[in-house]
């Protein structure tokens, strides 16, 4: 299964920015393997960020996006402390959350 | 109080209206904003422009794509999109000669500043595409990125 997520939340001058990479192999469906078998598709579809409960940000996502997606953002307010949440769900049914304090 | 409604109410007590629906099994989570296929399976600008709603957007310097003119390894090309209108709603990143053409769509809360990045795949020198939702209207801006070694596999 996936690898947690990295997320990184800092705080200053009124505006947090937070960098997360995500564990995911974003599968386009294209490649083939090694036997010429067609490797299914498998990327995430959509994740949501949350700052202590109230969501930020939402992205739909397609294959395009790099495997191992790296997302960075920025909203006004946050403090030190606070807690952002990062959660995602892919094609196949599997998600994730994990969740860090504003440094 | 009957049991249910006194667990709807608390599970939903913490979301408002929504959660509570939620928790009574009415609306399912996230489907007011569901993922929009159509977006994702259009095989032009112009089909993705039109799933997005988006029409023919006027082009705007306002947007600006921070990406690099000549992408190293077209697996990970790093793409920022950052806007100076107001009321940014939405940005949306499409790579017009990719076979997965909408890339990623950012919908942005109340106060989350439009100054967004991600990396994508790109599978051959394409112009990228940013679209931006402000105040219900859209704009779009476009920047040339030069691929060497594309990105889509195989």
């Amino acid at each position: 299964m996936a690898g947690p997520m990295r997320i990184r939340a800092a705080a200053a001058d009124g505006i947090t920015e937070v960098r997360v990479l995500m564990s995911h192999p974003m599968e386009t469906g294209q490649r083939k393997d090694g036997s010429g078998n067609v490797i299914p598709a498998h990327y995430i579809t959509e994740l949501v960020a949350k700052h202590n409960d109230k969501e930020v940000l939402k992205v739909e996502m397609g294959p395009s996006v790099s495997t191992n997606p790296y997302l960075s953002f920025k909203f006004k307010g946050g403090a030190s402390g606070d807690t952002i949440e990062v959660s995602w769900k892919d094609n196949k049914g599997e998600s994730r959350t994990d969740s860090v304090q504003i440094r | 109080m009957n049991h249910q409604r006194r667990d709807a109410l608390k599970a939903g007590g913490g979301l408002g209206i929504f959660g509570m629906l939620v928790a009574a099994g009415l609306v399912k989570p996230g489907s007011a904003l569901a993922r929009d296929q159509k977006v994702f399976d259009a095989k032009s600008i112009d089909e993705a422009l039109a799933a997005l709603g988006a029409g023919k957007p006027d082009v705007s310097d306002a947007i600006t794509i921070v990406a690099p003119d000549i992408a190293e390894n077209g697996a990970v090309v790093p793409v920022g999109v950052n806007a100076s209108l107001d009321n940014v709603e939405s940005i949306s990143i499409m790579v017009e000669k990719n076979p997965y053409m909408v890339a990623a769509n950012f919908h942005l809360s109340a106060g989350t500043v439009a100054d967004v990045q991600t990396r994508i795949k790109m599978g051959q020198t394409s112009d990228v595409y940013a679209v931006v939702k402000a105040d219900g209207k859209y704009y779009m801006a476009k920047k040339e990125i030069k691929v060497t070694l594309g990105g889509c596999g195989g």
